[in-house]
């Protein structure tokens, strides 16, 4: 399956099992969504549980709030990280609120799933990749999977959680790799990174598309002799500063490698949780290989923008000679 | 009801005058003597409730609080229209709904002292705490609307937003998809006429708020909101349009906020006293008052004697609110999430070593 196949099936499998789980957005119903991520469910398990909205995100994520307090478990599509912005008042000041002001006697167990990210030649407004501010708002959890394995597990787990999930997709990598899912239903917990491989000389954090580029990286660094271990982070918020600073306790060196804009994001939070947890075992400063403080630029530009294996591999090889 | 008071003619529903005398037969409710008897006195209870709430704030024994004087006859229809089935999404101004919801005394208190506890209402089923980004709650109501309506349920939404509410995109995002998905949903707009210090003809140049029904294709009528048989009838009608299925029913509550926004404002700033002498002619619990006095169903001793009960009443509940524990630390983290992280843990438990240290400092 690739990414796109592995997070329907999980959909489905919900679907399936649970009657409270109810799918909808812009074209998520008939169409199957821009990127055909739903395409077939409607189908399976008709209009009243896969559907159509009006074009409104704020509606969208408003009304899920609404039918999550009633006891549903709403799993809503916006088209774009760009586009998230318009249900910000409903995603910060309910999504993630409802249980807290209501005293727990209300919950919001519900996905808001969208596509994140660059590389995919798009107009403006396409290619964001915001995952900091929502990791920044208390109440809710986000995360990015890089595997079609990890994207089924976690999309699962995701739909079971009572809290609001915040699940990023990223969509150059939607059809880009292709794995062995299992049919069968399987969860993977949120808030746990995963070491991918191990290594002695550096660690690098990286999450969903990035973990690609850092993993061809890693070719031309292991010709030159050095031994990467890498982390693919799954859960930007909650975040598993253990696995982080265990890895840094044993390389001494610590790389993080983001899409997002550089400054006050993910890679600066784990900077800092080098620094707070793991300080005297530091031997090069922490490195940030992320996306510069700019927008994201059409495509006849973007290549200056986007992170390549050379950049990564650039950086890498200078941490480790510091 | 619908097409006799066509929004769009800026027809307006009145059932008695400002002299409680009765102007249209047609559409009073039948409702017993006892019920209106209670009905105003579950208004004359909110209204010693709202002023005294806002003493205590003068006094220094409680926060920010939004008065509701000059309101009751919406929050009383409201109230006695809902059932326990029912749910109610309030904004912040409905202190006569939440009371007839179930919500106590002693827990509103608790919230404008300061304490979420206040808000959680626990001991009622279906009511939504206060919402304060304004017009958000109207797409909670309208979601609601969808999980009752998939579920095959009988239950009715009742929503609540202020004249300024309506011109919030979520004002339309919520009528829109209400609309759409035929949900049972009746938003009630207070227009009190007045956002903070903000008039009404500043606010749309609509001709009144229910006609924006009508381009989202569901029905809306513009009612006396300071007429307690006129908004009870709406709403009943309204109730009885929902539960068929129909859809959802935009209601217009014309009425006047005689208080301040909150106790932090100062409308004098905004406004004449001419105004407030002319909107003060309107005020719902006297033209009830007329009304009962006319058909010899209360007596101004009868009436101070209810109120000299009520304050007792409130103060009781009051002291209750005092006499509450005081918070603790869990109480900031213990629900920000379902599943806690841990590291959310570490930063309480970091906290509580601090506060410790501080202790031992005495």
């Amino acid at each position: 399956m690739n990414m796109v196949q592995a997070i329907n099936n999980a959909l489905e499998i919900k679907l399936r099992e649970d009657p409270t789980v109810v799918l909808y957005g812009e074209d998520a119903g008939f169409e199957g969504g821009v990127f055909r991520v739903t395409e077939g469910l409607q189908e399976k398990f008709g209009e009243q549980r896969v559907f159509d909205s009006p074009l409104a995100e704020s509606g969208i994520v408003g009304t899920a709030v609404g039918m999550a307090i009633a006891g549903l478990r709403p799993i809503v599509e916006l088209q774009f990280c760009g586009f998230v912005y318009p249900a910000f008042n409903q995603i910060i000041s309910h999504a993630a609120r409802i249980h807290n002001r209501s005293r727990g006697k209300f919950k919001t167990p519900m996905v808001i799933r969208f596509p994140y990210g660059g590389g995919i030649n798009a107009l403006e407004h396409h290619s964001e990749s915001m995952e900091a501010m929502f990791g920044h708002i208390p109440g809710l959890k986000v995360i990015i999977p890089s595997t079609p394995h990890d994207a089924k597990g976690m999309l699962i787990a995701a739909i079971e959680s009572d809290d609001t999930v915040m699940f990023m997709e990223p969509k150059r990598i939607y059809r880009a790799i292709k794995q062995e899912v299992s049919e069968e239903k399987y969860s993977i917990p949120i808030g746990k990174a995963k070491v991918l491989t191990a290594g002695d000389d550096i660690t690098v954090v990286a999450y969903g598309a990035m973990i690609r580029e850092v993993q061809k990286a890693m070719v031309m660094a292991k010709s030159k002799n050095i031994s990467v271990e890498l982390i693919d982070l799954r859960s930007i918020y909650p975040i598993d500063k253990e696995t982080i600073i265990k890895s840094v306790q044993k390389t001494g060196r610590l790389m993080i490698v983001t899409e997002e804009p550089k400054s006050f994001g993910v890679a600066a939070e784990i900077t800092a949780i080098a620094n707070e947890e793991a300080f005297l075992y530091l031997e090069a400063p922490v490195k940030r290989v992320a996306g510069f403080d700019t927008i994201v630029p059409l495509p006849a530009t973007e290549h200056f923008y986007l992170i390549t294996p050379e950049k990564i591999f650039y950086e890498l090889e200078k941490t480790v000679k510091f | 009801m619908f097409k006799e008071f066509n929004p769009a003619e800026d027809k307006i529903l009145r059932v008695i005058d400002n002299e409680g005398q009765l102007i249209n037969k047609k559409w009073m409710p039948q409702l017993a003597d006892e019920q209106i008897q209670k009905a105003y006195n579950d208004m004359l209870f909110a209204r010693v409730a709202d002023t005294m709430a806002v003493s205590y704030q003068r006094q220094g024994r409680m926060f920010t609080y939004p008065p509701n004087l000059g309101q009751e006859a919406i929050s009383g229809a409201l109230g006695n229209i809902m059932t326990e089935e029912d749910w109610l999404v309030p904004a912040f101004r409905e202190l006569g709904a939440w009371l007839a919801k179930g919500a106590t005394l002693k827990d509103i208190f608790l919230y404008f002292k300061g304490n979420e506890e206040g808000n959680a209402f626990r001991n009622v089923k279906k009511l939504l705490p206060m919402a304060v980004p304004i017009a958000s709650q109207l797409l909670h109501a309208v979601g609601i609307g969808y999980a009752i309506k998939l579920r095959n349920e009988k239950d009715i939404v009742y929503t609540v937003v202020g004249d300024g509410g309506t011109s919030e995109g979520d004002f339309h995002e919520a009528l829109n998809f209400a609309a759409v998905w035929k949900v049972p949903v009746i938003f009630v707009v207070q227009n009190n006429q007045f956002a903070i210090s903000v008039p009404f003809s500043k606010q749309t140049a609509s001709v009144n708020v229910a006609v924006k029904s009508l381009a989202y294709g569901m029905p809306g009528i513009k009612v006396d909101g300071n007429d307690y048989f006129a908004m009870y009838s709406a709403l009943d009608y309204s109730r009885n349009y929902a539960s068929e299925g129909k859809g959802p029913v935009l209601i217009e509550a014309l009425t006047y906020r005689k208080g301040a926004h909150t106790t932090s404002d100062d409308p004098t700033k905004y406004r004449t006293k001419e105004e407030e002498d002319f909107w003060g002619l309107t005020d719902p619990l006297t033209r009830l008052n007329k009304f009962l006095k006319a058909k010899k169903l209360i007596t101004d001793t009868e009436e101070q004697t209810l109120i000299e009960q009520y304050k007792k009443e409130v103060d009781r509940s009051f002291e209750e609110a005092e006499n509450y524990p005081p918070t603790v630390l869990d109480d900031v983290f213990k629900y920000t999430y379902v599943d806690i992280p841990e590291d959310l843990k570490i930063q309480q438990m970091e906290h509580e070593k601090f506060l410790k240290w501080k202790e031992a400092q005495k």
